[in-house]
């Protein structure tokens, strides 16, 4: 047996603020501590089990794009990463080095995107992404977690979003986008605060922040789909959340419950999320979880399921259709997450004209590489990501495609990083993306 | 020596079982308490629709993609899983020390299919060992334990099949079988032989969180 390289100085450590400084405040009473009130009080049987059961077959591994792009390089397998973790904690009774903590927790956040494809390699099913999830718990009961995810997560703590945007900004970005799109349709409105209306539509932080066409690109639609909705302008309209990468559940709980109550406040019937993958996770999966809810307390409609509803009921209608060939990502969020395979690819075809699909897809697609918070780890681990994803890129580069569709943000990020160091010739587009421009614009100017 | 022989087939048979059926069982009552207790998501989403429409994927090999991208460790996991539990059960010497003991009997497997099951399960067991020592990433994970468990199985069914041809020191033989073979039994709520008992439930679970929550096969 190789011994677990996490323990050892020459283990593939990357230089990050946030572990290095984290790792040097700690001792071993601490860890020992930590470790051993998280693994006795935050977890039972599903933990007990996936450590006790597992019997190291090594058929995860195929599972794991980083096994599979670092030239099917052990330490990378699913099994090796528990083995380098959270097994060695329990082993040890919590008795590890900080180094240890440090370098299981790098591990854990970085080499892991929680896409859950390896259950599907797994004859039990043992749930890595759970155990990553609690080693990353973990590390950040003990203060050792990489810098710009905690920074997100810090955000979400004083402001309920992720990327530190002040009530102000944000209402004023939907005005501002709201005045762009009123000279391509006249009677646009973005409305805010409307109690009572059928949706409220929620968004994640970087799209008032960076990526503020694309609130444009959905007033559009509902415009043009005569959808009766609203934004709410009070904290509580960000869906995102990195505190549940980082394994702070407690402000995870206290983002889900002001996101449900904001519904709530405003008596709408649904909430509507743009095409984001985590958020969706952390509404109907993890967050209403922690807060008792074994799904969520009101209706939750992806970006993806909503322009499905909007096109299989005629509200909106295809104008032209794309020609350059096309292929459809399926984000881990909301395929292994929640099935919507069939709707994202029917809403697709509807819009482009020549088609293919990468193999393997649908529920045995491979991840971004930037899902799970890893992109959210930030610069330091940017190389990480790409050279773990080699798989990916491969596989997109078997289509022949010129543009890749992908309904959720965290794959733009991955898939964008992806396809510059490798030199694929392609175009990354989000659905709305495409159906914002090829939709039939009935109330346009 | 016989006295040895009714120890190992007597006492010491007995305790074996009564550990392995006890311990069994208080793995299954824990782990249901332990849900109930703090875990209570995997009683809450379990759904029995999707827990056997997984099992129906997992349990019929090549009906799943995993069990199709690997077919040789396929077919030899399916053989070895059920082989082990197919041979001792029917076998006529294990039969006939029950009629002996109890007074009951069930059918039982004619000796020479017996004996090449058997022999199937040891060439089974080797097949285990070599890909454990040359497949990296299996290699990587492997501790003393999983060398344990399979060395256990090997040397019981090995030990078996000498025993009945009488090659080698037949008494040794017949020891070594005996002894591994409640080692085997002792090991199975203690080691990771307990995937016998979790198995199924740790599958079932991961059926009913994909299929109820995330409407999404698990195969």
């Amino acid at each position: 047996m190789t011994k677990p390289l996490t323990q050892t100085d020459k283990w593939r450590k990357v230089e990050d603020a946030g572990l290095d400084r984290g790792a040097a405040r700690l001792t071993p009473e601490r860890i020992e501590k930590v470790i051993n009130e998280v693994i006795d009080k935050e977890t039972s049987i599903r933990f007990q089990a996936y450590m006790r059961d597992c019997v190291r077959c090594g058929l995860c591994a195929e599972g794991c794009h980083y096994f599979l792009s670092r030239d099917r390089d052990p330490s990378y397998s699913p099994v090796a990463k528990m083995h380098q973790t959270a097994w060695e904690m329990v082993r040890r009774k919590g008795k590890v080095s900080a180094e240890f903590v440090r370098n299981a927790v790098q591990l854990a956040h970085t080499e892991c995107n929680l896409c859950r494809r390896c259950l599907h390699y797994c004859p039990f099913g043992i749930d890595t992404a759970y155990v990553m999830g609690i080693v990353r718990r973990i590390g950040n009961r003990l203060g050792v977690t990489p810098q710009y995810i905690q920074d997100t997560a810090n955000s979400h703590s004083a402001t309920m979003n992720q990327m530190w945007v002040k009530e102000d900004e944000w209402i004023d970005s939907l005005k501002w986008q709201e005045d762009e799109a009123r000279d391509e349709f006249p009677d646009l409105r973005i409305p805010l605060e409307k109690e009572g209306a059928e949706i409220m539509y929620s968004v994640i932080a970087p799209e008032p922040k960076f990526r503020t066409q694309l609130i444009y690109q959905a007033a559009a639609i509902f415009h043009e789909a005569g959808m009766d909705y609203t934004f709410p302008a009070t904290p509580g309209w960000d869906n995102s959340d990195m505190a549940m990468f980082v394994g702070n559940n407690e402000i995870m709980g206290r983002l889900k419950r002001l996101h449900f109550e904001t519904a709530q406040r405003l008596r709408v019937k649904r909430i509507v999320m743009g095409e984001c993958g985590h958020a969706f996770r952390s509404v109907y999966d993890v967050g209403n979880r922690w807060l008792g809810w074994r799904d969520s307390p009101i209706e939750i409609v992806h970006g993806v399921q909503f322009y499905h509803e909007l096109l299989t009921s005629g509200r909106i209608q295809v104008e032209t259709q794309i020609e350059d060939l096309v292929t459809f990502h399926d984000p881990c969020n909301i395929i292994r997450g929640r099935g919507l395979m069939e709707q994202g690819r029917e809403v697709a075809k509807a819009f482009c004209k020549n088609y293919i699909e990468m193999t393997p897809n649908r529920e045995h697609n491979l991840c971004c590489a930037a899902g799970g918070g890893v992109i959210n780890c930030g610069p330091p681990f940017k190389e990480t990501r790409v050279k773990g994803n080699r798989a990916k890129a491969e596989q997109l580069k078997a289509t022949g495609a010129k543009i890749v569709i992908a309904p959720c943000h965290n794959c733009h990020g991955g898939l964008e990083d992806i396809i510059h160091a490798y030199h694929l010739d392609m175009k990354l587009m989000f659905l709305g993306d495409i159906i914002y421009k090829h939709m039939k614009k009935t109330k346009a100017v | 020596m016989h006295t040895f022989y009714d120890f190992i087939t007597g006492p010491l048979l007995w305790i074996s079982f009564l550990v392995f059926l006890a311990g069994s069982v208080y793995r299954l009552v824990y782990a249901y308490m332990e849900a109930k207790r703090r875990d209570q998501f995997v009683l809450v989403y379990w759904s029995w629709k999707h827990v056997l429409r997984s099992m129906a994927h997992w349990l019929v090999p090549y009906n799943t993609m995993r069990w199709r991208t690997t077919p040789v460790l396929t077919a030899v996991t399916f053989v070895f899983h059920i082989l082990i539990f197919v041979v001792p059960i029917f076998l006529t010497a294990h039969v006939m020390l029950f009629n002996q003991w109890l007074g009951i009997s069930w059918p039982t497997l004619p000796e020479a299919v017996a004996d090449i099951l058997a022999i199937v399960v040891v060439l089974c067991c080797g097949y285990f060992i070599w890909r454990r020592w040359a497949t990296p990433e299996v290699r990587y994970v492997t501790g003393w334990q999983d060398w344990f468990m399979v060395g256990t199985v090997l040397v019981t069914f090995l030990s078996g099949v000498l025993a009945y041809h009488q090659l080698g020191p037949y008494q040794i033989m017949l020891y070594l079988h005996i002894l591994a073979g409640e080692a085997f039994l002792v090991m199975i709520p203690f080691t990771r032989a307990e995937h016998m008992l979790y198995g199924l439930f740790m599958r079932g679970y991961i059926a009913s969180e994909f299929g109820a929550v995330r409407h999404c096969k698990d195969w």
